[in-house]
């Protein structure tokens, strides 16, 4: 059987994006989708020097590096919260930018000393060339996301928890910071894995965009979850299709703009949660349609003084 | 309930020499508390006493400068599956995609440990926790889609899924109707009468010598505890609040009046 080089893509870029919409699901509800952003801007000083002391373009060398920088610039991020009171988003604009910054001047300064190495093409990672993947990157990452997907649904249990309700994570004897620290790491692999079809500056909306656009769907962790990695899986592997079609066109922007398309749509069509569904006209359809089930809930019982904080809409 | 063997000599809880800070500022300062008999235990006290924190640092949510929390004689730390909490309602966000039985179905969570998912007897404890407390009707609802009143209700049936012998609760009584509030107190004067402890931050005055056993008055410090036939008296209440009470008591009788009147 011929495997061309277009399933090989197909098939990294499907994988991936399944695995973004596992982790990134987690990512969103915990509001930690920033993060992720955090940590692939700062990948790229670590891709660069690793490209430097090993002159590999090996992508198990490439990435090593890029997951160590990301995680210093992930670590950089907590420390000076905790040293300069800063606020999260000043944090986390400093550090991106900052590692961002070296990682292209680095980036700059090697396609200039390696001008007639053709190895060197490390601007890919920055916007995402997934047409470079080979065989073996591919089979490396088919690894990655079996292990993710695995830890994933042995810890589901403890993770929803996590996400929904630290506290009463902790007080039923559950390390939170652990498994925070696990979330955090599991985020941090997926974006690296996720650099050289996406690139560094795009990855993290391959983590926020699908499970945004899951929600709409459902009211169910695990569900969601799913749908957040079909939608994944089929951004992947459109964008990768968009690229093959539109010859040099950048994978990473495809993807995101697919996955773009599906949120949009999502807002607008989803049941109960959608633009139109909203409208009068067809919440009106309800009635007229037994197989849908009515969502409306009950009028909330008077309280007897206001409830901080928690009044919610009533969809 | 308690089915272990208990050293009669350790008290249920006890709380000795906590000091807890935020910023440097103390928040508590020098707290001992000692609970020996079973029963519902309302802490009590004014606005930034310190009565969430109390319960929060008591069960290692926020860090203590100083301090050792025991229950049943062993350190708290160690007797996390015999303890419950209902933490206050905002604390987590109402539109998770979750409904009412799975988040009833996460008190079960603590016994079952790492790795293992709730099966059928998880499932029946929960159906029964969520009848218990008149929300069975509304199991397959998402949180979001409830009344500030059935969500508090939903924390409470999540808390007895935890089959505990101790509880502490955070408020359970804050911003829910009537109809809540007293399902929540026969509820509690169930699992009073079942010989577990329950520990309410409470903040309503009226209703302390009503259905409570035990008050503990907070402000910062411990000001006084014990039964609230002794010690829920106009001078310790006037000393945990200050000045402050008499006020209070002076604006709940001018709207009581204007209430009357309308």
């Amino acid at each position: 059987m011929l495997i061309t080089q277009t399933q090989i893509v197909l098939t990294g870029t499907l994988l991936l994006g399944i695995a973004a919409g596992m982790v990134g699901t987690f990512a969103v509800l915990r509001r930690r989708a920033l993060a992720g952003d955090v940590v692939a801007h700062a990948a790229l000083p670590g891709l660069c020097l690793a490209f430097l002391a090993f002159q590999s373009r090996s992508i198990i060398v490439l990435l090593s590096g890029a997951l160590l920088s990301g995680l210093l610039g992930a670590v950089t991020v907590s420390m000076l919260k905790r040293f300069t009171r800063l606020r999260d988003d000043a944090v986390q604009g400093i550090v991106l930018s900052v590692f961002y910054g070296g990682g292209i001047a680095l980036t700059r300064s090697i396609q200039n000393t390696h001008r007639n190495d053709s190895g060197a093409d490390l601007e890919s990672f920055i916007v995402g060339q997934a047409a470079t993947m080979l065989k073996g990157d591919v089979q490396q990452i088919a690894v990655v996301v079996a292990v993710t997907v695995i830890i994933v649904v042995m810890l589901f249990k403890e993770l929803k928890l996590l996400s929904f309700d630290e506290q009463f994570c902790q007080v039923q004897g559950w390390s939170a910071t652990g498994l925070d620290v696990l979330l955090m790491l599991l985020t941090a692999v997926i974006v690296v894995v996720g650099l050289p079809a996406v690139g560094v500056v795009l990855t993290a909306a391959l983590l926020i965009i699908p499970p945004a656009a899951a929600r709409f769907w459902s009211d169910r962790l695990s569900r969601m979850m799913m749908i957040a990695c079909v939608i994944g899986g089929i951004s992947g592997v459109t964008g990768t299709l968009l690229s093959a079609r539109y010859d040099g066109l950048p994978t990473g922007p495809l993807i995101v703009l697919t996955s773009t398309a599906i949120f949009v749509l999502s807002w607008v069509l989803a049941p109960h949660r959608g633009l139109l569904w909203k409208s009068r006209e067809v919440t009106d359809l309800e009635s007229f349609l037994p197989w849908v089930e009515s969502d409306a809930a009950e009028p909330p019982a008077p309280t007897t003084s206001g409830s901080p904080g928690s009044a919610q809409e009533i969809s | 309930m308690t089915e272990s063997a208990e050293n009669t000599n350790s008290a249920i809880f006890d709380i000795h020499d906590m000091t807890v800070a935020y910023d440097r500022r103390p928040v508590l300062w020098n707290i001992d508390l000692t609970l020996r008999n079973p029963g519902l235990v309302a802490i009590v006290g004014p606005n930034g006493a310190g009565k969430s924190t109390m319960i929060r640092a008591a069960m290692g949510l926020v860090p203590m400068v100083s301090g050792a929390v025991r229950a049943w004689g062993a350190p708290i730390s160690s007797q996390l599956t015999r303890i419950g909490y209902v933490p206050q309602r905002g604390s987590v966000d109402w539109d998770f995609p979750i409904s009412v039985f799975e988040t009833v179905l996460m008190g079960t969570y603590g016994s079952l440990g790492w790795f293992r998912r709730p099966g059928g007897v998880q499932r029946d404890l929960t159906m029964q926790c969520l009848e218990r407390v008149g929300m069975q009707d509304f199991a397959q609802r998402q949180i979001g889609q409830l009344s500030g009143g059935q969500q508090q209700r939903v924390f409470l049936a999540r808390a007895l899924a935890q089959q505990a012998e101790l509880y502490f609760m955070d408020e359970p009584m804050a911003g829910v109707d009537a109809a809540t509030e007293r399902v929540v107190f026969k509820l509690l004067q169930s699992l009073s009468d079942e010989g577990r402890t329950i520990v309410v931050v409470h903040h309503d005055l009226r209703t302390v010598s009503e259905y409570f056993d035990e008050v503990v008055l907070l402000n910062v410090r411990i000001v006084t505890s014990g039964p609230v036939a002794t010690t829920f008296t106009p001078a310790n209440l006037q000393a945990t609040y200050g000045g402050r009470l008499s006020i209070l008591d002076t604006m709940a009788d001018a709207v009581q009046k204007q209430v009357e009147t309308e």
